[in-house]
């Protein structure tokens, strides 16, 4: 199975360790991994600011670096969500259709592709499972509180396969973070509130990591984190996924 | 609202934001609310399928709204009502302005209508002698304190009873220092008590409109619109063109969503139809318009028509919970305010749509499943196209795009320290940047994931 792997801007940038324990824990469970070196973002840090009239040549980059494999796997909702929902292309649009079909986030791709029901892992700690609003309400990777419908969690189901963690409750089990791309600096009083809150319902039930399948928002809360001095700490599930027993 | 007039929802929520044991409670507040609309909803398993029905119900609506109206109005007229037609919030002020003088009556009693905040009723009527008195308890207290409601269902939830104790002093004569809200609810009772009495014009907002019947149906939980509506002699509805539901027996679809949505009651204290009129008296129905056709004609956004006021994307919405309802300076908040106020004036709203994180939140609790944060979405591509954004803005996206669309830019862009960002705002680490302000900056790694690559490359060759 090839399967190429598209490493977001800010995570490629200021996270390595994430997409370093995706790409291990992909070729672990037998995937063949590439990495097309001339990517460098989906395009939505323009779309969600009103400018999805500028990503034109963003998008046919993409589309030049991830046609041609079995699967794309990312390790973010978010930046998932958007190629799912706005790859287009006025020279190639029969190739954005594929590539918007065969684009998976991380966890969605490791429950329902390669169909995971073990894992060699371990991670004795307590660990709170943020949502993110993009895998969760866009991409359905968890079943959303608002509705009447059964429960079901793609990363929660992976994370009960590791040894040793224990997953915390929530107050609010999927709130939002106050991320939201330009929004966190747009409107800096309310997401810096929106973060701190979410911080705050995760350390009250004693969780000693936050994870969550996308790293804007971790990165959003470890702001908040380092900024308080706290000793709780962010982690993308990857990285929680691929650490073996040592 | 003078106040907030000149300020954006970013500079008003950093206002409502000083306060922040305030904003947990007002949080809180509206949370609590949620929290009860879920409780509600989870005891139908078919809530579901009712949102999906009520959506398409209102689907139908809008695309034969026009025989629709024109089937409620004939029906209505049959019934001995008189309807009357309002193309802008002028026109009905205008309207209702001259019912009223016809009659030589110069003050009115009015229940709870959403409607009349759009078109600004209340000031239109005062600047011409006419006196209103807001009957529904939320709306009287922010009535009192001269401010507009900060919610469609809950007007005064930013209020706390202390507060409403002092406004209720000052204008009520309640004790100084009541605040227990037994006591102010009956000295607002007794206070109302005389003005339903005195009033002979009352008006209320419709919350359905039935064209099968020519009946409208008006939700509240206070009883006050009836007792308004039956002791006057003239009862006056303004009712939104969007209202309108074809048949009866659509109507338990609506009722059984909208309280459960708004504050997880089962149904509204009181759902009261009026048809014809009583012996003697009369009633009006105005039906407006205040581009509401307008935003039909727009094909993202005609599905907003479909709200029923239910309140609940504004109670599940973060932002809105974290900076309050007069932050949004509309007449209807939250997420399905940022959605219907740029039809109305893009460029005075230009900022709602961007006062979301697109969390999707408010699209799930919708009980007619508006699509509001893709809606959020498509509205910042107009606004922008239309050029209501700051011209700095663009200039950084154009160079952004630029940089993103080419591979070797965007590797400069990242050796040149890790972004020193024109391209992610957050990570330029100094007081001025609003990053800053809360949240460290993300610490640099010693190679990029590429970088990281190629070197792992190497060693494998
Ligand atoms: S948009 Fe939906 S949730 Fe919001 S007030 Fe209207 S009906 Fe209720």
């Amino acid at each position: 199975m090839k399967v190429a792997l598209f490493v977001p801007c800010y995570v490629d940038q200021f996270y390595p360790n994430a997409a370093i324990a995706t790409l291990e824990l992909l070729e672990k469970l037998g995937c063949e991994v590439h990495y097309p070196k001339n990517q460098t973002c989906c395009g939505q840090p323009m779309a969600n600011s009103g400018y999805e009239h500028l990503t034109g040549a963003c998008n046919n980059l993409f589309i030049g670096n991830f046609s041609g494999y079995d699967y794309i796997v990312c390790p973010s909702g978010s930046c998932t969500l958007h190629i799912k929902e706005h790859l287009h292309s006025h020279q190639n649009e029969a190739m954005a259709a594929d590539i918007r079909k065969r684009v998976f986030e991380l966890t969605e791709f490791l429950v329902d592709i390669l169909r995971v029901e073990s894992l060699d892992a371990s991670f004795p700690y307590k660990v709170g499972l943020h949502q993110s609003c993009h895998g969760l309400r866009g991409l359905r990777i968890s079943q959303m509180t608002e509705l009447v419908a059964p429960p079901f969690s793609k990363p929660a189901q992976l994370l009960d396969m590791v040894k040793g963690l224990e997953l915390v409750p929530l107050n609010r089990a999927d709130d939002c973070c106050g991320f939201g791309g330009t929004f966190c600096v747009v409107e800096e009083a309310v997401s810096s509130k929106m973060g701190k809150d979410r911080v705050d319902d995760h350390i009250a039930h004693g969780a000693q990591y936050i994870t969550s399948a996308d790293l804007s928002c971790l990165m959003h809360m470890e702001g908040i984190l380092r900024r308080q001095g706290s000793d709780v700490k962010v982690i993308h599930v990857a990285e929680i996924l691929n650490h073996s027993i040592k | 609202m003078s106040s907030t007039a000149t300020k954006d929802h970013p500079q008003l929520a950093a206002i409502f934001n000083r306060d922040e044991p305030r904003v947990d409670w007002h949080d809180e507040t509206l949370w609590w609310v949620r929290a009860k609309r879920d409780i509600a909803a989870h005891k139908l398993p078919e809530w579901e399928l009712l949102r999906e029905t009520a959506s398409q119900i209102k689907n139908n609506v809008l695309s034969n709204l026009s025989s629709y109206l024109e089937q409620f109005e004939a029906n209505a007229i049959k019934n001995g009502v008189t309807v009357h037609w309002a193309a802008d919030a002028r026109e009905h002020n205008q309207i209702i302005h001259k019912l009223l003088s016809d009659k030589g009556i110069n003050r009115m009693v009015k229940s709870k209508s959403m409607l009349t905040e759009e078109c600004h009723l209340n000031e239109y009527l005062l600047q011409q002698g006419i006196d209103v008195i807001d009957s529904d308890l939320g709306e009287r207290i922010v009535q009192l304190a001269g401010e507009p409601p900060s919610h469609i269902v809950l007007p005064c939830i930013h209020k706390k009873k202390e507060e409403i104790g002092d406004i209720f002093h000052e204008h009520l004569g309640s004790a100084k220092g009541e605040s227990d809200p037994k006591i102010l609810t009956e000295t607002a009772r007794q206070h109302l008590r005389e003005v339903f009495l005195t009033r002979r014009a009352a008006l209320t907002g419709v919350n359905f409109a039935i064209a099968e019947t020519g009946e409208i149906v008006i939700c509240t939980n206070e009883g006050n619109a009836d007792m308004g509506a039956h002791l006057a002699e003239i009862h006056i509805a303004s009712m939104g063109m969007e209202k309108i539901i074809p048949q009866r027996k659509h109507l338990g679809v609506f009722l059984r969503l909208l309280t459960r949505s708004a504050t997880g009651q089962p149904i509204t204290t009181y759902s009261s139809h009026f048809a014809k009129p009583q012996d003697g008296k009369e009633i009006h129905i105005v039906i407006v318009d205040n581009g509401r056709s307008i935003q039909l004609g727009r094909e993202d956004f005609r599905n907003s028509l479909k709200c029923i006021r239910c309140g609940a994307c504004m109670n599940t919405c973060p932002v809105y919970r974290k900076s309050g309802g007069h932050s949004y300076h509309t007449a209807v908040a939250g997420p399905i305010g940022s959605i219907l106020a740029p039809n109305l004036d893009m460029e005075k709203y230009a900022d709602l749509p961007f006062a979301s994180t697109l969390c999707g939140s408010c699209s799930n609790v919708c009980p007619v499943k508006i699509d509001i944060h893709d809606q959020l979405y498509k509205w910042r591509q107009v606004i922008v196209k239309a050029g209501y954004t700051p011209k700095a803005k663009t200039l950084a996206m154009k160079g952004m795009a630029f940089t993103l669309a080419s591979p070797a830019l965007y590797r400069a862009a990242g050796k040149m320290g890790r972004w020193t960002f024109k391209y992610a705002p957050f990570a330029v680490n100094n007081g001025a940047n609003p990053w800053y302000k809360h949240r460290e900056m993300p610490k640099a790694p010693e190679q990029s994931f590429g970088e990281w690559y190629a070197k792992r490359k190497d060693q494998h060759k």
